[in-house]
């Protein structure tokens, strides 16, 4: 009990005076470097208005991380929406997998900034550029999760569905999916997470808006603390949109209803 | 007894190719005619061939030669006239006992309307003696009641012939006892077809009209078929000193032991 007190409170705690030294001694070492009570007090004024909006390039950082999560949310929409029924077709269909598979291989490893300039020259427009980046982020977990989820159903359940006569249709909804969702819920939990990395890139080299426009605009204006801030806040909305997907993951997982 | 048979294995091979121009004969020349109403079980050594003939009934798998009748129409697909007990019950995790149920007569049974279908699922689960169980999952219960609701699935489709690959072999001996005493006052009440396949000696005797023993593979088939004239219902602690019991008994464990003993290596 007491030990079990001091692993859950203590360790953290002292993690913390640790890293804070450290954090004080860089800033005295390094010229400029903001100390932590002084990123402190620029944290309170951050947060005291973070709706204010003069104009574009001057907006609240509720607001930089509104936009920001507007175009996650976009890309990973469009990436539900394709990347669910390209993997239920690669996952039951051996030809699909064969044509799709080496474009798969190919693309998945690129960075996704990599069509970032592409998108840029194609859509000349910073939001749908930032969307379509996120899309080709996201695309792939949900793809590969998807096809797995497919391939994973027992060969008893598609006998059972042989032997009842259902319809490919029937299959699909009441054997495959079933099975699936788990494993394209984790899938589409990957995508977010990566998703949020990838968008504060995007967003340094795009501009204008968001999060990551934000921080790269700090920097230019020699405003270290908000740099700091920036990224606090990037990891805190980073562990909000992963618990609340771990916990809609969960609720549409039917071995974690109650039951094993 | 009607002179035709009502399903009819007739002349049935079974090779399963290997890949690089090589195969594997499994059954050969497999003859075996079935009457309505009857209780057969197949019994050999593992690795003989038992599931894959199972299979071919079923229509899971394709016939390599000869052909299977049942009122004399080829099988050749899966359908539900043919309903299979599979060995781990493969009841769908996501849904309770009554819905396992319930999805296989709202597929098979689309003539009935939705009240005689509660009715219907009902009947059955109360043929296996689970209503206290039927809002349950299928993680939430034991095996031997898993085995149960997968043979209260079956017969709720009516099959013609009810298939069983080795139902109770993941089952300890007395969870085991008790389905087969279930599967026999079911089968009284029914009047199903029945094709067991088992590799126990005992509940073959028990539960059977007819003992199938298939020799080993490859190219198995065929090697003996005994008739169990004991009369029903059978009362396990009854038969335990019984004479035709006691020569049925020795004569399978004779097959299985001497004549086609499986050394294992
Ligand atoms: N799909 C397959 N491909 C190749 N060989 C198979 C296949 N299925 C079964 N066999 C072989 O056929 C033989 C009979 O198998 P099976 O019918 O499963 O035996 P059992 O009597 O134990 O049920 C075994 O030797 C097995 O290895
Ligand atoms: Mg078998």
């Amino acid at each position: 009990m007491l030990l079990k007190t001091i692993n859950t409170i203590a360790l953290p705690t002292l993690l913390f005076g640790v890293l804070i030294a450290v954090w004080s001694t860089v800033a005295v070492k390094i010229p400029g470097f903001p100390t932590p009570i002084e990123t402190w007090n620029e944290l309170l004024i951050v947060l005291s208005d973070p709706m204010y909006d003069n104009g574009a390039g001057d907006q609240g950082i509720a607001l930089q991380l509104f936009s920001s999560l507007k175009r996650v949310f976009g890309g990973f929409a469009l990436a539900i929406a394709v990347g669910i029924p390209v993997g239920l077709l690669i996952g039951m269909s051996k030809i699909a997998q064969t044509a799709f598979n080496p474009y798969i291989q190919i693309l998945k490893p690129v960075s996704p900034l990599a069509w970032l300039p592409l998108a840029l020259f194609v859509f000349k427009d910073v939001d749908m550029t930032a969307i379509f980046v996120i899309f080709i982020t996201s695309i792939w977990p949900i793809i590969i999760n998807t096809a797995l989820g497919v391939r994973s159903v027992s060969d008893d359940f598609i006998n059972v569905a042989r032997v009842l006569q259902l319809t490919a249709f029937e299959r699909v909804f009441q054997i495959i999916l079933p099975v699936a969702v788990p494993f394209i819920f984790t899938g589409m939990r990957l995508s977010l997470g990566i998703a949020w990395l990838v968008i504060v890139a995007a967003e340094m080299l795009t501009g204008g808006l968001g999060i990551g426009f934000w921080i790269w605009d700090e920097y230019n204006n020699l405003n270290y603390s908000h740099i700091i801030i920036g990224i606090i806040l990037i990891g805190v909305v980073g562990y909000i949109l992963d618990t609340i997907m771990g916990f809609i993951a969960d609720h549409f997982d039917y071995r974690k209803r109650g039951r094993v | 007894m009607s002179a035709k048979p009502f399903l009819n294995i007739d002349h049935v091979d079974k090779i399963f190719p290997l890949g690089k121009g090589k195969e594997y004969v499994a059954l050969r020349d497999v003859k075996l005619e079935i009457r309505e109403n009857e209780i057969v079980s197949i019994i050999g050594h593992s690795g003989c061939g038992k599931s894959t003939i199972l299979n071919l009934i079923a229509g899971l798998d394709t016939i390599t030669k000869g052909v299977i009748l049942l009122e004399d129409r080829e099988i050749n697909a899966p359908g539900p006239e043919r309903a299979v007990v599979f060995q781990n019950h493969s009841l769908l995790p996501w849904l309770t006992v009554y819905q396992n149920i319930e999805m296989a007569v709202k597929k098979v049974r689309d003539d009935l309307h939705p009240k005689e279908v509660r009715d219907h699922v009902m009947r059955y689960i109360d043929l296996v003696n689970l209503d206290h169980a039927k809002d349950k999952y299928p993680a939430e219960i034991s095996g031997g009641m898993k085995q149960r609701v997968g043979i209260a699935r079956a017969l709720s489709i009516e099959p013609k012939v009810l298939l069983m690959d080795e139902p109770f072999g993941a089952l300890d001996s007395l969870t085991r006892a008790n389905l087969q005493d279930h599967l026999m006052r079911i089968q009284m009440q029914t009047g199903n077809t029945v094709i067991i396949i088992t590799h126990d000696v005992d509940e073959a005797v028990l539960l059977s009209d007819r003992v199938i023993m298939m020799t080993n593979g490859p190219e198995a088939t065929i090697g003996e078929i005994l008739e169990v004239n004991l009369p029903r219902p059978r009362n396990r602690l009854e038969l335990q000193h019984n004479e035709e019991y006691l020569r049925c008994r020795g004569a399978i464990v004779e097959f299985l032991y001497s004549k086609f003993a499986k050394h294992e290596d």
